[in-house]
């Protein structure tokens, strides 16, 4: 997140992509947070060694990417930028496990070399199914979804109120932070006393934006309970969709259908 | 430190998001009883403002990189431990959505770590005692630094502990703990310093917004306490658990599929599946120069080891071909669709 | 209908911190009545405002809203007869959709499905912002997000419109439109301006605030026209009356 207005862009992207209205958009968010999971679930269950049988599991963003007509190049740049995290702790693994265990002709493979590729396949993996599960549904409706899935009725009350007011938020810091540069000369005055005080400020004013939201409220008739929005249906379309996924990721963790077709293809003996 | 899902295991995953999911369900519990209708949109704004502040940085002195406020300790002061530790989590909801900070698995483990030990461990029992009833900025700027620099040493050890049980990362626990601890003093020591200022202005400039939150959490001190301890005795026993069995068993949930279905099972589709294709893989193989030593009758044993070491060539030109595959069929949808469109 | 009426006698009020904002005010308006109420910055407009729907409570003086007078029992009541406006629109909007906004008040008030509808559909069209509904809010202009507002407060059927700088902040053209959808309702209306030229054609009658008190009230162009009184107020004449700054005249 190196500068604000970026991430604020980042942001209104995502969400604009949600407004799309495909087949995957009209999908009931609570069918796709769940194959979400799921997806999540299945691909880390896998033994730190394992690296192809991860493979078939590229098959969901991909079908779900063209069918919700999602930018590729947009997402893959979203996970090239949080996979360095990974990268930072996983690529410690060659150093502290050095067994050998594959042996490609002259080419040795330590495990620790196999369990760091099979960390940044989980990154990107599970990086990107959060991402496209927000680029095909839409915060709210993410929200709403875990309404209905039980979620403690504040906590969607929370989600949806921060949701809102980020982008106002993040405009308001960002202004202040921008005032903060222009009038700091190379570093001196971005220390963390300005940011301190800037902070301050900041705080005093969401405080009385927020009285003023609870104002806003109670002229409405706001008595402390939250209505919920209309019920959506849980259609067939809706249940298929969370059945195949589920079934298919399933069939993945069971069976390691790389090494099958890789088999088959070399002509080794199952 | 954000938790990232690759380097967890399903089963801390799990007890992590168990863990979160009760501190959630429990504080929101307690919220809707002291619920005043302004609560809720202070708390939406609050974590909003929580945002912006992460997008802001400063320098830190002496060492040119520059830090941000993390907030969870701000946020119980100005809020109180349960309203803190909700806006928190929303946070990091938001974060692991919109830009993948961690991940949806990881999210148990990053709401515990940054949410709930510095809401409802560090500001109860080291903030507030050390404040006392009268505070001062002196006071409030010692407290302020020992809570937040006690909640993210926990935090880190956290992390340390949930990677470390995971087993994906084969950083030993001595290494990893003694490179995240000296980092997360510093980084606490600054988050102790920016809260100190902004509860010290506060205080000055609107008394009663921290003296209604100190006087409210009188009433349900011990409660949260009993809970509190319940809480931690979980978590010591499952990561007890877990870490052995981790070590144990390096793959924990293989272990749990082969004990709850028998693994002759498991392997039976693979077997059946193999038998049927066995007449075919001659006449389409294309490597046929390759043996395996293949350990056969399990394809998954113990540590995955033996098995994937003989199949190894039969992998790689598998999963190549099935990550191609995967990516093609994304490619020939889309080309339909935009025909379609 | 005497529904409409605003009575407010002798209010004072007081801030925690000992600021008086608001010393003896009084006034009456009447059903239909579109007044502005203007001052300099810091003269009690904010404040009398949050009085009008119960916000603040009242310390000393009486406010009656219709046949009630505000007391805690009443509020709810009032509350959905006094329709308030905000200046900023991005703190009355505050659901992720305009539809879920304009929503929010009818399902306050206990209606449900159809009704609710009926109610945001019939908002929505008032203001020209049907084709908005499913939008969310950060998303609408400036113009779209003041429209909106007002469709929120319209949906809760109220008889009084209380409206905090309604013109604050938009280009010319989505003021003019404001102003053109403002003066087509038949509610009794309220306003706070800095916006003079936009009291002059909205309001028949304006009150002038000055330090916590009133101290005009009168027809909007006799108000304008004293120049003693505008100086004194830290007021100035509206453009519309001011002469030609090219000719001269």
């Amino acid at each position: 997140m190196a500068s604000i207005t970026g991430a604020i862009t980042e942001f209104r992207q995502l969400d604009l992509l949600a407004n799309g209205n495909t087949s995957v958009h009209r999908i009931d968010a609570r069918a796709k947070v769940l194959v979400t999971l799921a997806f999540i679930l299945a691909v880390v269950s896998f033994g730190k060694y394992e690296l192809a049988a991860l493979f078939p599991f590229f098959l969901y963003p991909a079908v779900i990417m063209a069918l919700g007509n999602l930018p590729v190049r947009h997402i893959a740049r979203k996970i090239l930028v949080v996979l360095p995290f990974a990268l930072m702790v996983g690529m410690f693994n060659p150093l502290f496990d050095q067994t050998v265990l594959i042996r490609l002709g002259p080419l040795a493979v330590s495990g620790g070399w196999l369990s760091l590729a099979s960390i940044m396949v989980r990154a990107t993996l599970t990086v990107g199914a959060a991402l496209i599960l927000v680029a095909v549904t839409g915060f709210p409706a993410i929200c709403h979804a875990l309404d209905q899935l039980g979620m403690p009725r504040i906590f969607t009350v929370q989600l949806l109120f921060l949701h809102r007011y980020l982008f106002v938020l993040t405009e308001e810091g960002g202004r202040t932070a921008r005032a903060r540069e222009l009038r700091a000369f190379g570093k001196k005055g971005l220390g963390w006393r300005s940011y301190g005080s800037l902070l301050s400020q900041l705080l005093l004013r969401t405080w009385l934006r927020a009285e003023r939201i609870h104002l806003a409220m109670l002229a409405r008739g706001f008595t402390g309970e939250f209505h919920p929005r209309r019920t959506t249906r849980f259609g067939t379309r809706d249940f298929l969709f969370l059945a195949g996924w589920s079934g298919l990721f399933l069939f993945f963790r069971l069976v390691n259908v790389s090494q099958l077709l890789g088999t088959i293809v070399t002509g080794g003996r199952g | 430190m954000h938790m990232a899902d690759a380097l967890l295991s399903p089963a801390v995953g799990g007890t992590m998001w168990a863990a979160s999911a009760g501190a959630i369900i429990y504080c929101s519990r307690k919220l809707r009883q002291e619920m005043d209708g302004g609560k809720a949109p202070l708390m939406g704004v609050l974590g909003a403002f929580i945002f912006a502040a992460q997008m802001i940085n400063f320098t830190i002195p002496a060492t040119g990189s520059s830090g941000h406020l993390g907030g969870g300790l701000l946020l119980a002061v100005l809020l109180g431990p349960a309203a803190a530790c909700i806006t928190i989590a929303s946070v990091l909801v938001v974060q692991a959505l919109f830009f993948a900070d961690g991940g949806l698995l990881a999210l148990g483990c990053n709401i515990f770590n940054l949410g709930v030990l510095p809401a409802c461990i560090a500001y109860p029992f080291i903030y507030k005692p050390l404040v006392g009833s009268a505070p001062s900025t002196t006071r409030i700027t010692v407290a302020a630094m020992v809570a937040a620099i006690v909640g993210l040493q926990l935090g880190a050890f956290a992390v340390v502990l949930e990677t470390v049980a995971s087993g994906i990362s084969a950083l030993p626990l001595a290494a990893f703990a003694g490179l995240m601890q000296p980092i997360h003093l510093a980084i606490g020591v600054v988050e102790g310093l920016v809260t100190a200022a902004v509860v010290s202005f506060v205080y000055q400039a609107r008394p009663e917004i921290i003296e209604s939150v100190q006087q409210a959490r009188l009433l349900g001190q011990t409660p949260l306490r009993k809970v509190l301890a319940l809480f931690l005795g979980a978590a010591l026993l499952t990561g007890g658990f877990v870490s052995w069995f981790a070590s144990e068993n390096p793959d924990g949930l293989e272990w749990a599929i082969a004990k709850v279905t028998g693994a002759e099972e498991l392997a039976g589709p693979e077997q059946g599946l193999h038998a049927r294709l066995a007449g075919f893989q001659a006449s389409i193989a294309f490597l046929p120069d390759y043996t395996f030593k293949q350990s056969g009758q399990q394809p998954e044993n113990k540590a995955g080891q033996e098995s994937s070491l003989g199949s190894s060539v039969a992998g790689v030109v598998g999963g190549l071909l099935t990550l191609a595959m995967a990516l093609l069929s994304g490619l020939f949808l889309r080309r339909r669709q935009r025909r379609v469109a | 209908m005497s529904h409409h009426i605003v009575e407010v006698k002798d209010l004072r009020h007081v801030y925690p911190d000992g600021t008086e904002a608001l010393r003896t005010v009084s006034f009456r308006i009447t059903h239909g009545e579109s007044v502005a109420i203007i001052g300099a910055n810091g003269a009690g407009k904010s404040t009398l405002l949050l009085h009008l729907n119960g916000y603040l409570a009242t310390s000393q003086g009486t406010i009656r809203i219709g046949d009630f007078p505000l007391t805690p029992a009443t509020l709810p009541e009032i509350r959905r007869t006094v329709g308030m406006v905000f200046q900023d629109p991005d703190d009355q909007l505050f659901m992720p959709t305009v539809f879920d906004d304009v929503a929010f008040g009818p399902l306050n008030l206990g209606l449900t499905g159809e009704e609710v509808e009926e109610r945001v559909q019939e908002a929505l069209a008032r203001v020209g912002a049907e084709h908005l509904r499913d939008k969310p809010p950060y998303r609408l202009s400036g113009g779209e997000k003041k429209r909106v507002a007002i469709a929120t407060v319209l949906a809760m059927s109220p008889d009084i419109l209380v409206m905090d700088e309604p013109t604050s902040g938009l280009d010319p053209f989505a003021r003019r439109q404001l102003m053109g959808l403002l003066k087509n309702f038949r509610h009794t209306r309220i306003f706070t301006s800095h916006d003079l030229d936009m009291v002059v054609e909205l309001c028949e009658r304006t009150i002038v605030l000055h330090e916590g008190e009133v101290r005009a009230d009168g027809p909007t162009l006799d108000i304008f026209r004293d120049e003693a009184l505008l100086a004194a107020c830290r007021l100035e004449k509206p453009f519309a009356m001011q002469g030609c700054p090219v000719c001269n005249r």
